[in-house]
Parts: structure tokens; sequence; C-alpha cells
């Protein structure tokens, strides 16, 4: 058989990447880890002191953190959603993207909820969610939706995981210590790549796909609803929660086009992921990019047009206050990637890059938008007082763990990545098996 | 869930408290009576001893002395406190007319649920309706409301509605997400942002009835005093108010009071044309208000006030020129 030679050679091919730590990278490591400590630092302040030292006040109750807690779940949802859709393609091209979509996917559905932790004021009674559960509240059933998802996710993950398990413990030659090589063989679950158990994996990965697609657009509707189900001028709209799915795919898209781009640089895989993978997910960005700008055009025109009092605030406050922030997020943001990713000749890898960073920077700016100065402008005028509660900003306690964050969500994909292959080995031989069938029923 | 320890002690003295509370409203004497049987309950707890009581409507009842507990000092539980005083309807209406930000509602509130000073249950705000209205102060404490946004959205029913129509926080359930805070349209609640050394002052024991002590990374809010109402008093807004802006009593009975005349609710609301503010948000709250007309005080008289007090109105649009007027 000589699909067990190519494996091999697969193998062969990836193993400097699963086997050397260069020093660079050791190096990048040691900025994550000094960034997440940063970062704790700050959280265990936050403990002792309370929230008092974060910028969160009696208005603006919510800060950056439900802001991250919004842009990493979107992310996830974004994810699986590709994921799921990618599974339903035959196509060689996608072997080279799907690992890093669903790595992205479970990342970030994991570091997200990390923070509306942090904005929970008595995290010591956390368990009260539990004890004393209330399915009428918003909260429960985001929770739930939640948890679901990143259990789902994490299943799908694994699933597609174990193919690859199972050829890292057939090749024994990998320089690597001897507990991953036993790790490798008990993740692989006696997995053997016998006609039965591909088919009975392939099964349940396509069951989990569809059912990623559904739980991941479950949970982003409900954090949506967190919000659009107060009375709050500016949140409550019905058109929330499918611009928070359409958001959540724009940001998607972008930070999986950045990771692609950044992968493929510093791993030399120019060979499997090609120019191709950017123009189709340019094309992807560009319908999204298009439909989240209706939306954040319908949203914004009808409350500019019928100007409600609340709104009126509001919008007011968007054009002087947060009048470059406003530009940035809903101009900057959606038309930039639009006209690069319009043209064919700016059509290269680095825009579509470019695109992808500016959308990125200008969601989650958006959804800042969509937080702050909603709650500095409520329906009952913010008088009476302290001066200092009146305006939100964050402070370092709440940048840097912003920062220890995205620096969580980088060492967990850096090492996920030596860990496994980024490219999935598995489906790519999956995809020659067929291409030796298809030749043979030519033959025959 | 419900406090099946103090149930039997509870129901009676439930009892005893609708005798206390309608004794109080009405009968000045009975308060004092109340004052003295507290004293007689605490040396005879299994006595089988009867005490007579006189009830408003002139009955004489026995009652067990064993059923008269530390009364009016006794503990509310937070189990207790979510079941409300039986048979009360609680309706606050605030006269708009004779309110000229003397703050000492905000004053009393903050005494008597020790808060700081810069902490505070009720909010005067400075409201204008149209532009070419004058504006007037508006003291804003929370709604009460009989569909309240908060209570819905509370994962973990640490804020609850009463019988009585209070809404109330346990703050010792309450986990502090804050999503009570961004559901109230009327952003009535405050949250405990910092530590402060009386919340571990432990010689109170905690009752949502009072909020006291209060306690970190908490919410917390004006509750109507239903310590101060179980008393037959008023709350400590409408005892405190030189002016008589804030009438309080029960829907039920159809009584207001702001301490100096006493009052058909119904009446009051229709004659004066009582309001709810924010009316169409539909959540029904349990507080009106009646138009600011034939005013009783220039406006500028709400503004002698130090510059603390005054630093709060910064944002105001038309303060500047209210402070010129003044001046």
């Amino acid at each position: 058989m000589d699909l067990n030679n190519r494996k091999k050679e697969l193998v062969k091919e990836f193993s400097p990447m699963l086997e050397k730590f260069s020093p660079a990278l050791k190096l990048w490591i040691g900025v994550l880890v000094v960034v997440i400590t940063i970062g704790l630092y700050a959280f265990v302040l936050q403990v002792k002191h309370g929230h008092i030292i974060t910028g969160m006040r009696d208005n603006v109750v919510w800060g950056l953190y439900i802001i991250n807690f919004i842009f990493f779940v979107g992310i996830s949802y974004s994810g699986a959603f590709i994921s799921g859709i990618l599974h339903f393609f035959k196509t060689p091209w996608k072997n080279s993207v799907t690992r890093i979509v669903e790595i992205i996917t479970v990342l970030s559905i994991i570091v997200g909820p990390v923070f509306i932790l942090l904005c929970i004021g008595r995290l010591d009674r956390l368990y009260y969610l539990f004890i004393y559960p209330r399915i009428q509240s918003p909260i429960t059933w985001d929770i739930i939706a939640i948890i679901t998802d990143l259990i789902g996710c994490f299943i799908y993950l694994y699933l597609t995981f174990i193919p690859d398990f199972a050829i890292l413990r057939d090749n024994p030659d990998l320089k690597i210590p001897n507990w991953r090589k036993k790790l490798y063989r008990f993740l692989a679950i006696n997995y053997k790549d016998t006609k039965a158990q591909r088919a009975r994996l392939h099964k349940i990965t396509s069951i989990m796909s569809k059912m990623i697609i559904a739980m991941a657009i479950v949970a982003y509707t409900v954090l949506a609803w967190i919000f659009s189900l107060t009375l709050q001028p500016g949140w409550n709209s019905t058109i929330f929660a499918p611009d928070f799915i359409v958001a959540g795919l724009y940001s998607g898209v972008g930070v999986i086009l950045i990771a692609m781009f950044i992968i493929r640089k510093y791993f030399k895989l120019e060979k499997y992921i090609i120019k191709l993978h950017f123009v189709l997910g340019g094309a992807v960005l560009l319908v999204l990019s298009l439909l989240f700008g209706y939306f954040t055009f319908s949203d914004y025109f009808a409350k500019w047009f019928s100007h409600k009092m609340g709104d009126v605030g509001l919008l007011q406050s968007l054009f002087t206050k947060y009048f470059w922030q406003f530009i940035f997020a809903n101009y900057i943001g959606i038309l930039i990637p639009i006209i690069i990713l319009s043209i064919k000749k700016l059509r290269t890898i680095k825009l579509i890059t470019f695109a992808a960073i500016i959308a990125v920077a200008g969601l989650w700016l958006n959804r800042y938008l969509i937080v702050v100065p909603t709650l500095e402008n409520p329906y009952v005028p913010i008088q009476d007082t302290r001066p200092e509660y009146i305006h939100y900003t964050a402070t370092w306690i709440e940048w840097s763990l912003t920062f220890a964050g995205i620096a969580t969500f980088l060492l967990l994909f850096t090492l996920i990545i030596k860990f496994v292959p980024i490219i999935s080995m598995s489906g790519i031989i999956d995809n020659e098996r067929e291409l030796q069938n298809d030749k043979l029923k030519l033959t025959n | 869930m419900e406090n099946y320890k103090s149930k039997k002690s509870g129901t009676d003295r439930r009892k005893f408290l609708k005798l206390g509370l309608m004794s109080s409203v009405t009968i000045v004497a009975g308060s004092s009576l109340i004052s003295n049987l507290s004293t007689i309950g605490d040396d005879t707890k299994t006595s089988g001893e009867k005490v007579r009581l006189l009830t408003p409507d002139g009955k004489m009842v026995e009652v067990a002395t064993e059923n008269i507990n530390k009364y009016p000092e006794a503990l509310i539980t937070p189990a207790e406190s979510r079941k409300g005083i039986p048979d009360r309807k609680f309706v606050m209406v605030i006269d708009l007319a004779k309110c000229k930000n003397a703050r000492k509602c905000v004053e009393g509130c903050q005494k008597g649920h020790n808060l700081e000073y810069h902490e505070e249950f009720m909010k005067i705000q400075l409201l204008q309706n149209t532009e070419n209205e004058e504006p007037y102060w508006f003291p804003k404490p929370c709604f009460h409301c009989d569909e309240p946004p908060c209570v819905t959205v509370c994962p973990t029913g640490a804020t609850f509605k009463r019988d009585d129509g209070i809404v109330l926080i346990d703050n010792e359930r309450c986990i502090g997400c804050k999503f009570c805070m961004t559901s109230c349209p009327y952003s009535a609640r405050e949250f405990n942002w910092g530590s402060e050394p009386e919340f571990n002052d432990k010689t109170q024991p905690y009752s949502p009835e009072t909020q006291v002590p209060r306690a970190e990374g908490t919410v917390m809010k004006c509750d109507f005093c239903p310590d101060l109402l179980r008393q037959g008093k008023l709350p400590y807004c409408a005892q405190s108010c030189p002016m008589g802006v804030i009438y309080f009593g029960d829907k039920n009975e159809d009584i207001v009071t702001n301490g100096d005349e006493t009052v058909r609710f119904s009446q009051l609301i229709n004659d004066r044309g009582g309001y709810r503010y924010l009316e169409y948000l539909g959540t029904k709250p349990n507080v009106y208000y009646l138009p600011p007309v034939n005013r009783q005080f220039p406006l500028e008289r709400g503004l002698n006030h130090d510059k603390e007090i005054l630093e709060r109105y910064r944002n105001v649009p038309y303060i500047d020129e209210l402070l010129n007027k003044k001046n």
C-alpha cells in the first residue's frame, strides 16, 4: 500500500514543525508568557481590590471585558460555521485551512468566556448560577448555550484530530519525548484507519459538523439577546441578533485570513496555503463586509431617521465624542475591505491580509461602540452623579487582561501547532485515496 | 428553599406584624404598646403566657407572648424578606411642584442605609419636558415596577418582586453580573465597586430589607425601607423631606401620607394629573409624579449647595444658564 508510505512521507515533511522549538519560537513563547503573567497579576489585583480598579462604574457597568467576550465568542461561532461548511466540500484545497479554522474555533470559545467571568463582581459565588438557576434569565440561556457550544466544538476538533493522532502514533521515528508518543497513542483511541472505522468516523464528524453550526448560531444569538432584550435605547433592536451573526462571521473570516498569512510565512507552507485560499477567503470577506455594512447602516439609519429621544442622545455622542472611532469602525472598517477585495488588481495575498486586519480592528471597535456609548446614554439622563462616574475609560488592569487573553489564544495556538501538524495529514490522505479510487474506476 | 427553620414563628410573627402595622398607621398609641411588648417578649420565651392587645378596630385579642418577638429589632432574614408584608401594595407619589432640591431625602436615605456621602439610592434629576418649559427638580428613587425588567433578567433570583410590590435585592445571593443594572431603564441601581470597612461590620445581621451591611461586588438600590414600614413609619426620604414632597402609602387602602397630610391616593392622582415616568416602557412603576405646576419655589433655589453637589450637575445642558441666573 503506497498510502502508508505516503503517510510516512507526510510525517517526515511536517516533522520539523513538530520536533523543533527554534530560538525565535522560544522567544515568542517567552513574550506571550510574560504578557499572560502581567495579566494574571492584574487579575490578582482585581480580585484583591474589587472592580474599583477597573474603569467600570455605575453607568458603564460593562466595559472592555464584555467587548472582548463578544469578540472572541464571535470568532468562535464564525469558525464553527466555516469549518462546518467546509466539511461538506470535497476539494483538496480545504485541507490546508480546515485545521486552522477548527483550532481558532475551539481556542476562542475557551478564551472568550473567561472575559465574562472577569466582569462578575462575585466570582466566589459563581456556582450560585447552578444552585439557584433561573431559566427565565437570558444569562442562564447564555451559559447553557456556551457550555454546549464549547463541548460540541471540543468533540468536533478531537474527531478531526483522531486520524492524525493515529498517523503520528504509527511513526515511532519522530524525535519527540516519550510522553508525547504515549499521549498520541492514548488520544488515537486505537484508530487503525480501517474501512469500517473510517466510515464511522466520517459519519460522526459530519453529524457534528452540522450540529456545531446550529449550536454556534444559537450561542451567538443568545449573546446578542443579552443586549437586545433590555429596554436600553441603542440595544433594544430586532436587528441585533442577525447583525451579531454577520459581524461574527466577518471578524472570524478576518482572523482566519490573518492566521493563514502568519502560518504560511512562518512555517513556509507556500505549497499548501496558496493564493487561491486568500482569494476565496477574500471573496467570502467581501460578501460579509457588504452584508455587515448593510446591517450596520440599516440600524443606524433607522435610528437617525426616526430620531427617538433616546436614540438622538446616542447618535449625538457617536458623532461627537466618538467621532473618529465611529468613522473607523463603520466607514473605514467596512469600506477599505470592500475596495481592496472588489478590485481584482488589489487582490494580492498581502493586501487581502491587510483588508482582514482592518476588518477585525474595525469590528472590535464597532463592538466597543455598541457597548460603551449606549451605556453612557440611558433613558434617564445621567445627572446627580459623581463626575468620574459618567464616562468610561478602561484602566491598565482591563487592557493588560485583554492582551493576556489575546496572548493566551496565541500561546495555545502555538502549542497545538507544535503538537499536531497544522495541515491535516489525514485530509490529504483521504483526498489522494479518493483520487486513486476514481482512477481505478476509470481503468476498470 | 423557603425558610423552613423559622416557618412557624415566621407566620405567627407576620400575623402580629399585620396588627402592628394597622395599629400604628391609625393609632399613635399602638407604637408605644409594641415597644413595651417587645421587652416582655424577650424574657418570657416558653412561658405560654398570653397578652391582651387592642386592634385598630377596637377589638381586644389575646396573643401568646412567645409570638411577640423582639420586634421592631427583629431580623427579617433573606428568606423571609422575599414574602413581603401581607395585604399591602406600597406606592409613592412625588409632588414635583414642591421640590426645591433641598437634598434632605438624599441625606436621610444615606444615613438610614449607611451610605457614603457620594452614594445615593435617590437621585435628584434636573429635567425639562420641552424647551419652552422651565426645567424642574425630579427626585428619582427605584420605581419598584410591577413588570420589573431587573427581576426578569437576574440569573440567580437575587433580586425579586414581593407581594407588597417592593423589589428587593438579596446581596448574599447576588453574583454581581450587573445585568439588572443594564436592564433597568431608569438607572436605579448602584454597584459596590470596591471594599469599604463598614462592609465587615458584623454587629448587625444582614437583611435585604435594610441592605446593611453592604457587600463588595453586589448590587444595591432604593428599597422603600421595608424595615421602617414594618414599624409603621415612612421611608427615610419621605420622613426627611421638609417640603412634604414625598407621599407614601398603601394602594390597597388607597391612602398616602407625607407625614403632614394624609390623602386618598386615587383622588390625589386624579385631581392633580398624576403620571408615571416613561409610562410607555410598560414597566408599570409604583412611583407616581404630580406635575410641576404652580411651583412653590424658584428653580434656582435648588442650586444653593456647595461646589461638590453642583459638580454632580455639571453635564446638565442648561446648568450654566441657571447658575448665572442665580448669581
